[in-house]
């Protein structure tokens, strides 16, 4: 059997709101994932140190307070200087339209705003995760 | 139909005549970036109608970080405006007098704190604490379930709560001391009789901590007040206000033997339901929120916010903020709604509804009971993973197209506007440090104010006072935290999925 794809839920900065998270979390775990979910507040450092020691293939960052850019940003130049390779990045929350584009130059592969469905994260993971 | 408006239980409203006698308050959440431009939009606000403010924090405020601290990267003046200062509560009341407007303020872990800094600057404006009046929602436990800027563990947090409840009873008697919340509970996932249910038991849980302070339940009970969401089922959402007010009155007469009527009516603030906007076609959420706004009314809110159009997509521009008071001055001036209490009232369907949402909610609040309390409830999980659940159903609901979302799994057509959103200016962080840097050099040395608050903190002393002295000596909230942190110790939550 194949093992099945390991995602690290992350809730970055000091946002509280963890619908979405947890929701993507129980949604992807259904689908037969391995989920590990961080609960709120954590820093990018955080973030990076339990995707390492999980040893997870994606990455989910979830933030709805705006603090996205900076933290964001962050876990990316984090994974960078800690050489870590093949992390799927993406990402969730109330973010514009204009920042998904940096974002994206930044390397996380998607962000998905109010709206998306369970299912074309699944998708999107089963995807991109595999390709790897 | 035997229940009678401003009468016992309340089911029907807490006032006879409603809102023929005083519309409800039009109460806009607001305030975001900095203590000025926070300043400037209040005023815009007040200039176009608003009657009352209410105070929206970033999350190192409510989370008692300064802008200047390591844990407020990225978040300084996003959700709300930065305060860590005097100077900056000030500011953003430059021109407001105090004793002229009644101000609601969104914080719960730094309630104290804040609240402090209300006062001195009331002080500062030469408006004596008599005459001061709004609200701090002061409501720690749905932090823990659900909204997430609790600090410390919760019984120092309940102290906290209680030692405002007794401070504000002697010294600041117009002020709403705890505003109940069942609002985030409800963004968070929560159905409709699960929101009254939680949120009533978190209100008990704060009028047990007051009286077993030996403070006499109706010198305080009239003060507390309650913040419930207000949903897309229209009826079920009318029916879910008469619910609550129905149970909390018997709850007050019977659990804790109340007197005094004031103490037995639910009177709560409402806002429309933010988790029920949508980032697809932006337009319909104005549509949305009018029936939202509509069904509060008919179920006879005391105060009430309507979100703004691009809140799926970002915080409130000027222009959206606007449409979303001038939607409920609509309701309130040409919908002739107004004219007649509880007007749903006696409809076969909206009383079978409330009966339904009356004993759902009970059964819940048995089953806390069972547990021991609504503390015990929270800290087992129990609460927690009853939301998420639902939160999950809905989701799965949606996903299958059991329920419908205009514009989001349904009519998904038309073009997606490009919308003018606000923006956070980038180089905030950085000015604020700044500032910060500045206060601390030129206000001195304030250790003996922290060794004072230190020693206070771990006494049963009320430490109001303490809070109130330290803020007018330009000591900030992130110092004074850092100190009940050391203190009290932190929450760590402890629930998984």
């Amino acid at each position: 059997m194949k093992k099945p794809i390991k995602v690290l839920i992350a809730k970055a900065g000091l946002d509280g709101h963890e619908r979405g998270a947890l929701v993507v979390a129980i949604g992807l775990r259904d689908a037969g994932m391995e989920v590990v979910y961080t609960g709120i507040r954590n820093t990018p450092e955080q973030i990076v140190a339990s995707a390492i020691q999980e040893d997870v293939d994606a990455i989910g960052l979830s933030s709805l307070s705006g603090g996205h850019m900076s933290q964001f940003k962050r876990v990316m130049e984090l994974l960078k200087k800690e050489k870590v390779k093949g992390k799927l990045v993406f990402a969730g929350g109330i973010i514009p339209d204009d920042d998904v584009k940096k974002l994206k130059k930044l390397g996380i592969k998607e962000v998905f705003g109010p709206g998306s469905s369970i299912a074309s994260i699944v998708e999107f993971l089963k995807k991109n995760v595999r390709a790897r | 139909m035997t229940e009678q408006p401003g009468k016992f239980p309340f089911t029907r409203g807490i006032h006879a005549t409603m809102y023929r006698g005083k519309l409800w308050t039009m109460r806009q959440y607001a305030g975001f970036g900095d203590a000025r431009e926070t300043n400037k939009r209040y005023r815009y606000l007040l200039d176009h109608g608003q009657t009352g403010l209410s105070m929206a924090f970033d999350l190192p405020t409510q989370i008692g970080y300064d802008s200047d601290d390591s844990m407020a990267l990225g978040e300084v003046g996003r959700v709300g405006v930065a305060i860590s200062s005097l100077a900056d509560m000030e500011q953003v009341f430059a021109g407001i007098p105090l004793d002229k407007v009644s101000t609601s303020m969104t914080i719960n872990a730094t309630a104290s704190i804040l609240l402090a800094l209300y006062l001195a600057v009331a002080e500062k404006q030469g408006v004596p604490w008599s005459k001061v009046s709004g609200t701090v929602q002061n409501d720690i436990l749905k932090e823990y379930i659900a909204r997430g800027t609790y600090i410390f563990p919760p019984h120092p947090s309940l102290r906290l709560i209680a030692d405002i409840v007794e401070f504000c009873a002697k010294e600041v008697p117009g002020w709403n001391t705890i505003s109940v919340g069942g609002y985030h509970m409800r963004e968070a996932g929560c159905t409709a009789a699960q929101e009254i249910a939680f949120t009533l038991a978190d209100g008990i849980a704060y009028v047990q901590t007051c009286v077993e302070r030996s403070l006499n339940v109706d010198d305080f009970a009239p003060r507390i007040a309650f913040f419930f969401n207000c949903h897309t089922n229209f009826f079920e959402e009318v029916a879910k206000f008469r619910a609550a007010r129905r149970l909390w009155a018997q709850i007050m007469r019977d659990r804790f033997g109340a007197k005094n009527e004031r103490s037995m009516m639910l009177r709560f603030h409402t806002q429309t339901a933010g988790s029920s906007l949508t980032a697809q076609q932006p337009d319909n959420n104005v549509v949305r929120t009018t029936l939202e706004a509509l069904a509060a009314v008919l179920g006879g809110t005391q105060s009430l916010h309507t979100n703004a159009k691009d809140e799926a997509i970002a915080l409130p521009s000027e222009e959206s903020a606007l449409l979303a008071l001038r939607t409920q001055q609509i309701i309130a001036y040409e919908s002739g709604v107004t004219a007649e209490p509880d007007p749903l009232g006696g409809s076969h369907y909206v009383e079978s509804l409330t009966d339904k949402l009356e004993q759902q909610a009970r059964e819940y609040l048995n089953k806390i009971d069972t547990m021991g309390g609504m503390l015990k409830a929270i800290d087992g999980g129990y609460v927690y993973k009853e939301i998420y659940r639902a939160a999950y159903e809905h989701q799965k609901a949606v996903e299958k197209k059991e329920k419908i979302i205009v514009g989001v799994n349904e009519f998904v057509s038309g073009r997606q506007p490009k919308l003018k959103t606000q923006k956070i200016d980038p180089k905030l962080e950085l000015r604020r440090r700044r500032e910060l840097t500045v206060l601390r050099k030129k206000r001195g040395n304030v250790d003996k104010h922290l060794a004072t608050l230190k020693k206070a903190a771990g006494s049963s002393d009320n430490l109001m006072p303490v809070i109130i002295d330290c803020v007018r000596n330009n000591v900030t909230v992130g110092e004074i935290c850092k100190v009940l942190r050391g203190v009290f110790g932190e929450h760590r939550p402890s629930h998984s999925i």
